[in-house]
């Protein structure tokens, strides 16, 4: 077990987050297709409600912090805000559509210490990229930005979401990354929008080029073991959770909301009405998410995937039931392996989504 | 021999969790853990103390340890976290410095 494993395992252990995802703000200066927030400022916490919130975070133990939004630099007090981070010694990590990042901005995330940059790109090409942002020449600020970053010595990581319409693109982009420089990640995740608008889900990339992805030796790595059939669960399997929402990590939004997860859009509280702390450890909602194990899901217990399956408990939830299967997942299982899951052997698959659940302020 | 001086970098991010300090350094993501006595020499690195009177003052007192051998450990600890940036010395005091 790594170090950073064994941490984690602590932390569980401890009952305590390590990792928090923080949403400074939902404006943004790019209208990207595929995004499900609303960039309207419905009242984003304060500079000082921030500092107070990240020094409740410092003092629970919470290490990974990663700033992200909206477009972070669209706060005019985004520096401001990283340098308090910086100063209560959390590990930052800021994600961005890089278009406001020159080369101060460049040299100042250098100076305060963050850690890894993470960048939106779509596409090598100006005319696919600045589609789907729908912000003419973003890509040539987007490079440019990234192009500064590294020269200041900053990790930076190119963060790829596929879809249909940028699918043929990935290549280019893996290319463009190497040519930078820079890390590669993918995402095929396409998330209902926060009003419950599932429309943006036609979006997503069909089944077959799913398989496609996942039979890529250069993404993939070991093709063989990543595709291999799951082996039989183990009551260790049955007794795990699904993944550290609510675990160890949680999201915060620009309005104080918390929620287990930035993808699991159950209200567990707000910390302009109480202590950090009190929610993470009182919240009936937190504490529900951490009571759920495997051989609790009535659908996925009985699924040859169980074990090896990806399922976002946040997806299954917006799919109406938090201990549902998570239909997006259930297609990743079924394309990487060959094997249908129980879900979509029970004719679930491919069945419309029931009545979403949309992300409002805890009560 | 001369005296050492021991301050936290600024590049770096940690935290206590259960006693055990995670330091990571941001420069080149290295991740350490620091068990007690390390966690103690590396809270008290405030630039102006020096390493021997660390141990001495705070290592020996807190813990059962022998302070010959502290003052090697404690040596040998600054040493590898100096390599990765994580602690600055010098054989004069320092100044702590934030991001």
């Amino acid at each position: 077990m790594s170090l950073l494993a064994e941490m984690n395992q602590k932390a569980l252990t401890l009952g305590l987050p390590i990792s928090v995802h923080f949403d400074i703000t939902y404006r943004c200066n790019e209208r990207c297709v595929h995004c499900y927030l609303d960039h309207d400022d419905h009242g984003e916490m304060t500079t000082a409600e921030i500092a107070d919130v990240l020094t409740q975070l410092a003092d629970v133990g919470v290490f990974f912090l990663s700033l992200s939004g909206g477009e972070v630099l669209m706060r005019r007090d985004f520096f401001e805000i990283v340098e308090r981070a910086r100063q209560l010694l959390f590990n930052v990590k800021v994600k961005t559509n890089g278009v406001m990042i020159h080369e101060k901005e460049a040299a100042r995330l250098r100076q305060l210490g963050v850690e890894q940059v993470q960048i939106s790109v779509y596409s090598h090409r100006p005319q696919v990229h600045d589609a789907i942002t729908k912000l003419p020449g973003s890509l040539k600020r987007t490079i440019r930005a990234i192009r500064f970053l590294k020269s200041q010595g900053l990790k930076v990581s190119i963060a790829n979401v596929l879809m249909a319409r940028n699918f043929s693109d990935q290549a280019g982009v893996i290319t463009l990354a190497r040519e930078l420089g820079v890390a590669y990640t993918l995402d095929p995740t396409i998330t209902p929008r926060m009003d419950g608008d599932t429309s943006i889900l036609a979006l997503r990339i069909p089944g077959s080029d799913v398989k496609h992805v996942f039979h890529s030796q250069e993404l993939v790595g070991n093709m063989e073991e990543f595709c291999a059939p799951p082996p039989v669960p183990g009551e260790d399997i049955m007794e795990g959770f699904p993944c550290s929402a609510g675990h160890t990590a949680c999201y915060i939004s620009p309005y104080g909301d918390v929620f287990p997860c930035v993808q699991f859009p159950l209200p567990s509280g707000n910390v302009r009405r109480q202590k950090f702390l009190e929610i993470w450890r009182h919240s009936p909602q937190l504490q529900e998410v951490r009571s759920i194990r495997a051989r609790d899901l009535p659908t996925c217990s009985t699924c040859a995937h169980v074990g090896t399956c990806t399922r976002c408990p946040g997806l299954a939830y917006v799919e109406g039931n938090m201990r549902g299967p998570s239909t997006a997942d259930c297609e990743k299982s079924f394309q990487r392996t060959g094997i249908p899951s129980a879900n979509m052997l029970a004719g679930a698959h491919g069945s419309t989504m029931g009545q979403l659940i949309q992300i409002q302020a805890a009560g | 021999m001369a005296e050492k001086y021991i301050a936290r970098s600024s590049a770096i991010a940690a935290r206590l969790l259960g006693g055990e300090m995670m330091v990571m350094s941001t420069a080149d993501s290295t991740f350490f853990t620091l068990d007690e006595v390390a966690s103690a020499i590396w809270q008290a690195a405030d630039g102006r103390t020096p390493l021997s009177e660390i141990v001495a003052g705070k290592i020996c007192q807190e813990f059962d340890v022998d302070r010959e051998q502290a003052q090697r450990d404690a040596a040998r600890f600054v040493d590898e976290l100096s390599q990765h940036g994580i602690l600055l010395v010098s054989d004069q005091p320092l100044m702590e410095s934030s991001p």
